[in-house]
């Protein structure tokens, strides 16, 4: 009985996303039941459609752990994509001092750390603002996004230039040694799925079984309250701000070396955004990142056949996505609101 | 000179979209309602302005139906954050990522397609003055809307006594709430124009400044125009002012992409977000106790230009209303 009432919130949001989603798929010529089985299961009809989907996921694992340890800190960081772009032009900085001969996994381990402390420092900047200055933590986010934009179409049009023509395409292509190592014939390289798993699982110990953990949710419900209890409440703020960066800059120094293998302008492509919908599906409840993560992934990954099979745009798992979301949100409120009654 | 001229009339017409967003985003807060939906609300307006527009081969029906549609969605963050009491940044968040999607499917078969526009009607006699003429009066009516907004927006909000009701609900509701006032009703109103004006801010675009409609074709407009509210402080002719600033350094951008100068373009497109998140950290700190408690020690002129600079959020911004709380 207790299992119904828990499920009963997440229950009606999917039903009102699917009544939603059929209602906007009703202004196109496809049958929604197939634009559905394409969205949930066209992502795993193939091993190299898995392994898109998985390559997918990772990143956007990385990204919703981390909002999971920001958002126990109360911030809403918007700046996750500029913290992953950011992440990626450093490690691509890293990966061009690479010759021929050198150590492949030293650079790779560099090149991860180093994406991962420049996500820190971009988030880090956000936090500092925020915590001295008062500035929302939304507008900096924001802000910093356009300008760690604007960092990297600099790098592949500037310094970094393509002899010849620079395009949007990106940098030069890294040397294929430093090519993260594929799965048999897929693009799947295991390094980036294993090093998700090993941070969402890191983040999990340390929000729910450490002090540090209960010292930034309790930071997270009132800094003033928290620090009348002896917790450094500003230093944790800051400190979950820097943790969620890192994983941000991780995962996109892991699109450069295992997706891209190259700088590209646009490097985050909304997959941070899409990290923020997961966390607010969940209510940054880290327990869920995984199941809902893995999902997110399938229903993009599998929408992209959309326009080849049905002819229909692939945004439409956006539009499910965001219904979704919205729906459990309001379900929630709702359940709240006529429990107190 | 002349494409100093030029340049000066180009960034008049180019901040108009900005400008309407601005003062939509403007009316919600300063009633005490933040929506975050702004990028994705004048997406979808854009684009179902433009398809209206398209199909009746009627501009007017466009930008009705584009109000219309940021009127709604305004609607929805309306109910959820004031009636729900929801937080307003997550609902926002998760709308304009909504929207934005709905735009790119709903408007998939008007990609590319030629629609009506706004017609350029420039004034007569005002037209004709050398140099003003062609900065001020060689648009369409729908940027010279634009520019009458401003001081119209500016004076209902500081000036007019709907306004002083408007500042106060966003300020300390509670107080207005004993006199009577009905706090929700007043968010509602506020949040639902600023809507309709965030809607037209879409249909600037497709049916004006950039006519057609494409995907993602407001470029994150919507976020920049957020960002120029808390820059420009609440008031309506800052946030003008850094409108008019964000589009300049646009211009310069592209001008020295041109002219091959060393600064590269990249930069001084990102330029505006640097300055508006360095001036506003600076300002902030000015309103810091340490700084304060200098500040009553300075002659009073120059207390009230601190007092100017540093004005702060709308105090009861973001925050639900409960009455018997």
């Amino acid at each position: 009985m207790n299992n119904l009432r828990l499920a009963r919130a997440p229950l009606i949001a999917i039903l009102v996303a699917l009544l939603m989603t059929t209602i906007v798929l009703a202004t196109t010529d496809a049958e929604a039941i197939s634009a559905f089985t394409v969205m949930f299961s066209g992502a795993l009809t193939s091993p190299s459609r898995v392994a898109d989907m998985v390559m997918l996921a990772a990143p956007l694992l990385l990204c919703a752990a981390g909002l999971s340890i920001s958002f126990a800190a109360g911030q809403y960081n918007l700046g996750i994509e500029g913290q992953m772009t950011v992440g990626g032009v450093i490690s691509m900085a890293v990966l061009r001092q690479y010759a021929d001969g050198g150590n492949v996994a030293v650079y790779w381990i560099i090149a991860l750390l180093a994406g991962a402390l420049a996500g820190a420092a971009w988030a880090g900047v956000v936090a500092l603002l925020k915590q001295y200055t008062r500035v929302s933590e939304i507008f900096v986010g924001l802000g910093l996004n356009f300008v760690a934009l604007g960092f990297s179409l600099y790098m592949v049009f500037g310094p970094w230039k393509r002899p010849g023509v620079a395009s949007m395409s990106g940098t030069e292509p890294l040397p294929d040694s430093l090519w993260l190592p594929v799965i048999g014939t897929t693009r799947v390289t295991l390094i980036t799925p294993l090093v998700a798993v090993i941070v969402l699982a890191l983040f999990w110990f340390l929000l729910r079984a450490t002090q540090w953990g209960l010292e930034v949710r309790a930071s997270g419900l009132s800094q003033p309250a928290s620090r009348r209890l002896g917790v450094p409440a500003v230093r944790r703020m800051i400190q979950a701000m820097l943790v969620c960066g890192a994983a941000a800059g991780l995962a996109g120094a892991l699109q450069v070396l295992g997706v891209y293998h190259a700088l590209v302008p646009n490097l985050a492509s909304g997959i941070g955004f899409m990290g923020l919908l997961v966390a607010l599906l969940i209510n940054a409840d880290i327990r869920f990142v995984a199941p809902l993560v893995l999902l997110f992934a399938v229903l993009t990954a599998g929408s992209i056949q959309l326009p080849l099979s049905l002819s229909i745009d692939s945004s439409i798992s956006g539009v499910f996505q965001g219904f979704l979301v919205l729906a459990m949100i309001v379900a929630r409120a709702f359940i709240s609101i006529k429990e107190r009654a | 000179m002349d494409q100093l001229v030029l340049d000066l009339a180009a960034l008049i017409a180019m901040s108009t979209p900005l400008l309407l967003a601005t003062l939509g985003v403007l009316i919600g807060e300063r009633a005490g309602v933040i929506n975050l939906s702004v990028d994705g609300s004048m997406l979808l307006a854009g684009m179902v302005g433009f398809a209206v527009a398209f199909t009746t081969q009627n501009v007017v029906f466009g930008f009705v139906a584009a109000a219309v549609v940021g009127a709604l969605v305004a609607a929805v963050v309306g109910y959820l954050g004031i009636s729900l009491g929801l937080s307003q940044t997550a609902v926002g968040f998760v709308l304009a990522l909504l929207c934005t999607d709905l735009s790119s499917f709903l408007g998939n078969p008007y990609v590319q397609q030629s629609g009506p526009a706004v017609v350029a009607w420039p004034i007569p006699v005002l037209a004709d003055i050398p140099i003003l003429g062609t900065i001020l009066f060689h648009h369409d009516p729908l940027i010279y809307a634009g520019l009458l907004l401003v001081p119209a927006v500016a004076w209902y909000i500081e000036r007019s006594r709907p306004g002083l009701i408007l500042r106060g609900v966003g300020e300390r509701p509670e107080a207005l709430y004993a006199r009577g006032i009905d706090v929700v009703r007043v968010r509602y109103t506020a949040v639902i124009i600023g809507g309709a004006l965030i809607g037209l801010a879409g249909a600037a675009y497709t049916l004006d400044l950039k006519q057609g409609w494409t995907y993602r074709h407001t470029a994150g407009t919507g976020w920049i125009a957020l960002a120029i509210v808390i820059f420009g402080a609440w008031k309506a002719y800052r946030i003008t002012f850094g409108c008019y600033l964000y589009a300049a350094l646009q211009t310069i951008a592209s001008r020295m992409q041109v002219n091959d100068w060393n600064v590269p373009t990249q930069v001084l497109q990102v330029a505006p977000f640097v300055v508006m998140i360095v001036v506003l950290a600076v300002v902030n700190s000015l309103s810091t106790p340490a700084v304060q408690t200098w500040i009553v020690t300075i002659p009073a002129p120059m207390q009230r230009l601190f007092a100017y600079i540093t004005s702060p959020a709308p105090a009861s911004l973001g925050k639900p209303f409960d009455p018997a709380g």
